[in-house]
């Protein structure tokens, strides 16, 4: 039994105006003044995208990135209703709002960096698809998996409209939406990595592997628990709650094992093909590659050990730093490591910048106001609040 | 601390089974695609181009693109690479005192820059919604900016930086050699061969054109030899009779009948390589050159194309979704046991576990 004896969720309640929600309205506003410049002008008016990168970091950082930053309503998920830790049912709707939103704004980052977006309807059109192409099959998951999430999440919103006839029909289904909800996010993390299968050579051997979609989906898994981590220590610092270590403790510990596995697996892999030498010697892409190792290593030795494991502060850093290296992988795979030849050259502009911090300005305004209006986080017991 | 052993044990294990699964995958690859047998290309000749730009004058011309400016002046089309609006254009190689062409040291040569037409090309591969797609009789890659999202994932999968997006555009489509295609319904072949006046880029069926070019490379250098220019047609071609289309233009084999331009010259001192002939899989656009070529810009690839290995990968994961069903199959089965419907529980809130 999954979901016994646990508190229930509410809402937090509370002001909506605060430095926090006015800055990240000042930041939607500026992405909004952008992305009106980008619709009418084209892409280059922003951006300082150009064909030997083709891709910037609305690909790379709001979509490849922000997904698996979301990817923690997956995680957590699999953990509460596929492994039956019903212990880990209070993390499931927060994180799952979070999902929702990531997953949201990557679809929605999607959009404003396709150049002919009003045909992205082909994208679905059984005439126009190309099943050979691995864009075709993220794009589709990636859709659906907006569409069950929301399903997933509508029972919160059903509670606050009071329409428990609604909310009784969709948990009667609840399973299947919530088995959908995992092998969607496996296929499309998975397939984010085989995207740059198709590049071949032009992306450092360090980052071209067979091994992608197994690497992208491990490490997709355990930055969901990372996102876990540092949103609950985030939000219970914030909006000065108890710290639910009790849940985030052991949850660490399965984020450990994954991450084991998948240190694992890159090494091994790097090995296998004998691309070692490429790490050692002096290019930023080599730099980039230890960079990104020690961020996989180093929550090994910060929260290794059990005891360790009850700190907050530790357990917070190593969920940013696994953050961070998954971050590092996607960034050296679709931009720092990927070279056409010829004198091509990114660096964002501030423009793209911008609209970046406004995505996740949209991120965290919407999950303050959801979470102090609807019941998502759990409610605190009467001697935790302070 | 038996535990933390077998934990370690179990993930060294576990890891080194995925790697050794999932990195022998490139055996399992399905193999690279080759031309299709009627094959259109083009057979550029580094030796006998002269530099003058007429191809790039007449693709403009061909495609109705606009021209692209360079100098301050802005007189002359002076593209400097190929683009959204170049679909092709010849690059100039220098070293030192540029005393003699297609000599690598202090020497000069050209080299022509547009979309090789690849047996089995990584753009079509990538294309999620094919708006790029390969003829399955001509071989021509062409592109439908109907269907096109403009994602671009086309351009980074290339690996001779082909398809070009145009960035300054909030319609941008994407901008790539065709072969002119457009104009073979006409019986007009690519007008950077048609208007070709060495005969360093001909047109014909690559098989014709793969012929010719190992016939040059049996040339001595310096010797006189016969130069074919314009449209390259086999021998039966080439025997047949032309005849009138009813508007008054002779026609051969589908094609616009013209007369043999072929004229004698001197055999250029070649590389021995057919560059296309074998690269990624081949390609229907070949290369001679008396220069490295990757000193010209032609990347150096294997034999093997990336969407063999993409492809392979996709189709072993999800072909006729069988895996996914299979994983969401055993998922349903187990959620159906761990998720009870909410009204049964959410009774009991308020109680946490007393942890």
């Amino acid at each position: 039994m999954a979901n016994n004896h646990y508190a229930a969720p509410a809402p937090v309640g509370g002001g909506l105006v605060n430095i926090v929600t006015l800055s990240c309205g000042v930041l939607i506003a500026l992405m909004a003044a952008i992305l009106m410049v980008r619709f009418l002008f084209g892409l280059g008016a922003v951006t300082a995208l150009n064909d030997g990168y083709p891709w910037g970091i609305w690909i790379a950082v709001d979509v490849v990135i922000g997904s698996a930053f979301a990817c923690g309503g997956f995680s957590v998920a699999m953990l509460v209703y596929i492994f039956n830790k019903g212990e880990y049912h209070p993390l499931v709707r927060p994180a799952l709002l979070a999902s929702l939103f990531g997953y949201t704004l990557a679809g929605a980052g999607v959009m404003f960096d396709l150049g002919r977006w009003w045909n992205v309807w082909n994208m679905f059109w059984p005439w126009s698809i190309n099943p050979n192409s691995v864009m075709f099959e993220v794009a589709v998951c990636i859709t659906l998996y907006i569409v069950v999430m929301w399903i997933e999440f509508s029972p919160v919103v059903f509670e606050k409209l009071g329409k428990d006839d609604a909310r009784r029909k969709v948990s009667k289904l609840m399973f299947f939406i919530i088995a959908l909800g995992t092998v969607l996010p496996m296929m499309h993390q998975s397939s984010l990595g085989t995207l740059l299968v198709v590049l071949g050579g032009q992306v450092h051997p360090l980052w071209q592997t067979p091994a992608l979609p197994l690497l992208y989906l491990l490490s997709a898994i355990f930055m969901g628990y990372a996102v876990v981590l540092f949103e609950s220590c985030l939000t219970s610092t914030a909006y000065r709650r108890k710290l639910e270590t009790h849940m985030l403790t052991p949850m660490a510990k399965i984020m450990l094992g994954v991450l084991a596995v998948f240190i694992v697996v890159r090494l091994g892999d790097v090995l296998m093909r004998g691309t070692l030498g490429r790490a050692v010697e002096p290019s930023v892409q080599a730099l980039m590659f230890w960079l990104e190792m020690a961020c996989f290593i180093a929550p090994l030795i910060l929260i290794g050990a059990e005891s360790n494991r009850r700190n907050p502060a530790r357990l917070f850093l190593a969920g940013v730093l696994l953050m961070l290296g998954g971050s590092l992988m996607r960034l050296s795979g679709f931009l720092i490591g990927y070279e056409t030849g010829g004198d091509f050259s990114y660096f964002p502009t501030l423009a793209e910048v911008l609209v970046t911090a406004g995505m996740f300005a949209v991120e965290v305004l919407g999950y303050i106001i959801i979470t102090r209006r609807f019941p998502v986080l759990p409610r605190e017991e009467l001697q935790a609040v302070k | 601390m038996g535990t933390r052993r077998d934990f370690l044990r179990g993930v060294l294990a576990g890891g080194a089974a995925a790697t050794a699964g999932v990195v022998s995958a490139p055996t399992f690859a399905r193999e690279t695609r080759s031309r299709p047998p009627e094959a259109l290309g083009l057979l550029y000749d580094s030796t006998l181009c002269v530099g003058c730009k007429a191809c790039v004058a007449a693709c403009k011309m061909a495609n109705n693109n606009p021209a692209e400016f360079s100098t301050v002046d802005h007189l002359w089309d002076t593209p400097l690479d190929t683009s959204g609006y170049t679909f092709n254009i010849i690059k100039m190689y220098r070293n030192g005192t540029m005393d003699a062409k297609d000599q690598e040291v202090n020497g000069f040569a050209f080299m022509k820059t547009s979309c090789m037409h690849c047996a089995d090309p990584s753009c079509v591969s990538a294309c999620p919604v094919s708006a790029m797609t390969k003829d399955p009789e001509t071989g021509v890659v062409g592109y439908n900016p109907d269907k096109c999202i403009g994602c671009r994932y086309c351009v980074a999968a290339c690996p001779f930086g082909i398809p070009k997006y145009q960035y300054d555009s909030p319609t941008g489509r994407i901008g790539k050699c065709e072969l002119c295609r457009h104009r073979h319904k006409d019986g007009h072949y690519s007008a950077c061969a048609e208007v070709c006046p060495t005969g360093a880029t001909l047109f014909g069926k690559t098989s014709v054109l793969l012929a010719e070019a190992k016939r040059r490379l049996a040339m001595k250098p310096g010797e006189m030899n016969r130069f074919p220019r314009g449209h390259l047609r086999h021998a039966q071609e080439k025997a047949l009779q032309g005849k009138p289309d009813g508007k008054g233009v002779m026609m051969r084999a589908g094609w616009r009948d013209e007369p043999d331009q072929s004229y004698e010259t001197r055999a250029g001192t070649y590389l021995p390589h057919v560059y296309g002939e074998k690269e990624y899989g081949g390609t229907q656009v070949l290369k001679l050159s008396g220069v490295n070529f990757e000193k010209l810009g032609m990347p150096n690839l294997g034999p093997d194309a990336a969407a063999a290995m993409s492809e392979t990968i996709q189709h072993n994961l999800y072909g006729n979704l069988i895996m996914p069903f299979a994983v969401l199959g055993a998922m349903t089965w187990v959620a159906r046991r761990n998720v009870k419907p909410e009204d049964e529980s959410s009774g009991q809130g308020g109680k946490d576990r007393g942890q």
